[in-house]
């Protein structure tokens, strides 16, 4: 368990944060620019001492300013990685990857973890072990940080903005490595961003941040489906987040099956093979509502649901929360669709998503 | 080191010529080797320390760049002269003498190099990003592991500058060093001082020319080398 909580006033901006996350799992800090997420990561990390506070990782604190514990950055073991990399200019690569890991307590080296071959191979950054970090690209970079954080053995990784330097190209160069390594270090993650794909598809916990304060906390799937929370519901793509795997594919129809708790979608045809685990975010304005099941419609999903809550959207539009078996979903709709059909908590209901929603994920 | 033993004098220069020459060389070098160390922890305290009197101390070091040489020559003469109260210390504990002798013609050229060394590490210092230390201090390293595998390669090129300019000032300082080390040919008469010394006799003019020649090659070969590491050290730290 990551428990934060802090209090730090600056000269036109105050930090009053406080948060608990499961460990190992990847939480998401997630605001717009300037909600005071990097600062916090930067208090985590030991480089900012907050004026009152207290950081503790599976009940040892790092920082607690009421009992004057202040462990220093250097013996924290936090591998940050940060937004510019941040490699040092006039080290190759490998001493760069190094660097951390020669630091690293000895009986930690010898520990479990990721050697540095399996590190390596993980990135794919044996091709650049003798070059200089001005020679590598910004892609490349980020792998290598990434790499030298890891192999430093931390106890918490920590990610400032990883991929936010990054065009849309080398971010998906980085995000199946990300994806790994939340599977297969099994080191807790403390993930910023203001990007919410990052977020769908690495986030356990979602902690929403807004002018410096925590809006909401939780589970991912449980805060994406809440319609009280305008960071994520004044999007274009507010919408439930649903962690599925994937059941089978039908080559012939070009069409894959994902199973989630409570249903099964069918989607455009999937690279993943059978098993893979994903997430998907279904967007409120990809979801249409029937009160009987529709017949001679071109959407394969049909999902029978019950209405759990309305809310407004918008002036003339209104989110409408369904719940399919235990999983919840959104949809959007016009206020007078809701007036025509007469719609109502606890009615029951079809939800309808075209396959070809899924085109973004 | 033998300073007699050094290098052949060329056919061109007399022994007394040559004499200054070595002397301005020795001032140069050991003013630079003494001042070096003071001058990289002085940049990096006043560019990366938060401690009370950073200003008082950043003015301390600018000193000798805005006063008339002649006085910090004469405040050297009242601190390190045989009766001042840094002078006496050095002549009872350790039998060292500073007035008239080489050795306090190199600490009058350090001090007066002082600030010109600290401005070039400092201003290479401010170009180092401090993430980098931050990053290095979440991988594990303490303060002085830091600070020589991170911050003192960065400003390496830096400490380079500062070295060279502290050298070429140094070959090239007069008045402190006439004020406190006095004109004594074969003890500190460096160049400058023998080309003055030149020129106030009659016929000195071709040692005063053969000396400013010497003067002008020196700067410049200084200047072309130091450029020629430059180049080096940058392309080895990666810049």
């Amino acid at each position: 368990m990551l428990e934060v909580s802090l209090r730090h006033r600056f000269s036109a901006f105050a930090l009053d944060v406080s948060f608990s996350a499961q460990t190992p799992g990847v939480t998401a800090l997630f605001g717009a620019s300037g909600s005071g997420k990097s600062t916090v990561l930067s208090i985590v990390a030991g480089l900012l001492r907050p004026q009152a506070g207290r950081v503790a990782l599976d009940g040892a604190a790092l920082l607690d300013t009421a009992a004057g514990v202040d462990v220093p950055a250097e013996r924290r073991r936090c591998g940050v990685v940060f937004q510019d990399a941040k490699l040092l200019p006039h080290l190759s690569v490998e001493t760069n990857l190094r660097y951390g890991a020669r630091r690293a307590p000895r009986s930690e080296i010898t520990g479990a973890g990721p050697s540095f071959a399996e590190v390596v191979d993980l990135l794919g950054i044996a091709p650049l072990l003798r070059r200089r970090p001005r020679a590598l690209s910004g892609g490349e970079r980020q792998r290598v940080a990434l790499g030298r954080a890891l192999l430093s053995r931390p106890r918490l990784l920590l990610m400032d903005e990883p991929l936010a330097a990054l065009d849309g190209g080398r971010k998906a160069e980085i995000l199946p490595f990300l994806d790994r390594l939340r599977d297969v270090a099994g080191v807790p993650i403390l993930y910023v961003t203001h990007a919410l794909d990052e977020v769908d598809r690495l986030a356990d916990t979602l902690v929403l941040m807004e002018a410096g304060r925590v809006l909401a906390a939780g589970r991912l799937e449980t805060l994406a489906a809440r319609t009280d929370l305008p960071a994520l519901s004044g999007r274009r793509d507010a919408g439930a987040v649903l962690s599925c795997t994937v059941q089978a594919h039908d080559i012939a129809r070009g069409l894959t099956g994902l199973g989630f708790l409570g249903g099964e979608l069918r989607v455009p045809l999937r690279i993943e093979p059978a098993g893979t685990r994903l997430r998907l975010r279904l967007r409120a304005r990809d979801v249409a509502v029937a009160t009987e099941a529709p017949r001679g419609i071109s959407s394969h999903n049909i999902l029978p649901g019950t209405i759990t809550a309305i809310a407004p959207a918008g002036p003339h539009e209104a989110f409408v929360t369904l719940q399919v078996g235990p999983t919840p979903l959104l949809a959007r709709l016009t206020r007078d669709s809701v007036g025509t059909l007469g719609l109502a908590p606890g009615m029951a209901v079809f939800a309808l998503v075209k396959s070809t929603a899924f085109d973004h994920g | 080191m033998n300073p007699s033993a050094w290098l052949a004098p060329p056919a061109w220069l007399t022994p007394d010529e040559w004499q200054a020459v070595r002397i301005s060389l020795i001032v140069a070098s050991r003013s630079t080797a003494f001042g070096l160390p003071l001058a990289v922890l002085a940049a990096y305290a006043l560019s990366r320390g938060r401690f009370a009197g950073r200003s008082v101390l950043d003015a301390l070091v600018l000193l000798p760049l805005v006063m008339p040489p002649v006085v910090i020559g004469w405040g050297l003469l009242l601190l390190f002269g045989v009766r001042g109260p840094l002078g006496s210390l050095l002549q009872d504990w350790f039998g060292v003498r500073l007035v008239f002798t080489t050795a306090g013609a190199a600490l009058a050229t350090a001090v007066m190099a002082f600030p010109l060394m600290v401005r070039a590490i400092r201003l290479s210092l401010e170009g180092v990003d401090p993430g980098l230390e931050a990053a290095a201090r979440t991988l594990g390293a303490g303060p002085i592991d830091r600070f020589v595998t991170v911050t003192l390669p960065l400003m390496a090129p830096g400490i380079l500058a500062g070295a060279v300019i502290a050298f070429a000032a140094g070959l090239g300082e007069f008045g402190a060093v006439i004020t406190f080390a006095s004109n004594i040919p074969g003890e500190t008469q460096t160049l400058p001082l023998a080309i003055y010394a030149a020129t106030q006799v009659p016929g000195g003019e071709a040692t005063a020319a053969k000396l400013s020649a010497v003067s002008f090659s020196l700067a410049i070969a200084g200047l072309l080398l130091s450029e020629l590491i430059a180049r080096r050290m940058r392309r080895l730290l990666g810049m």
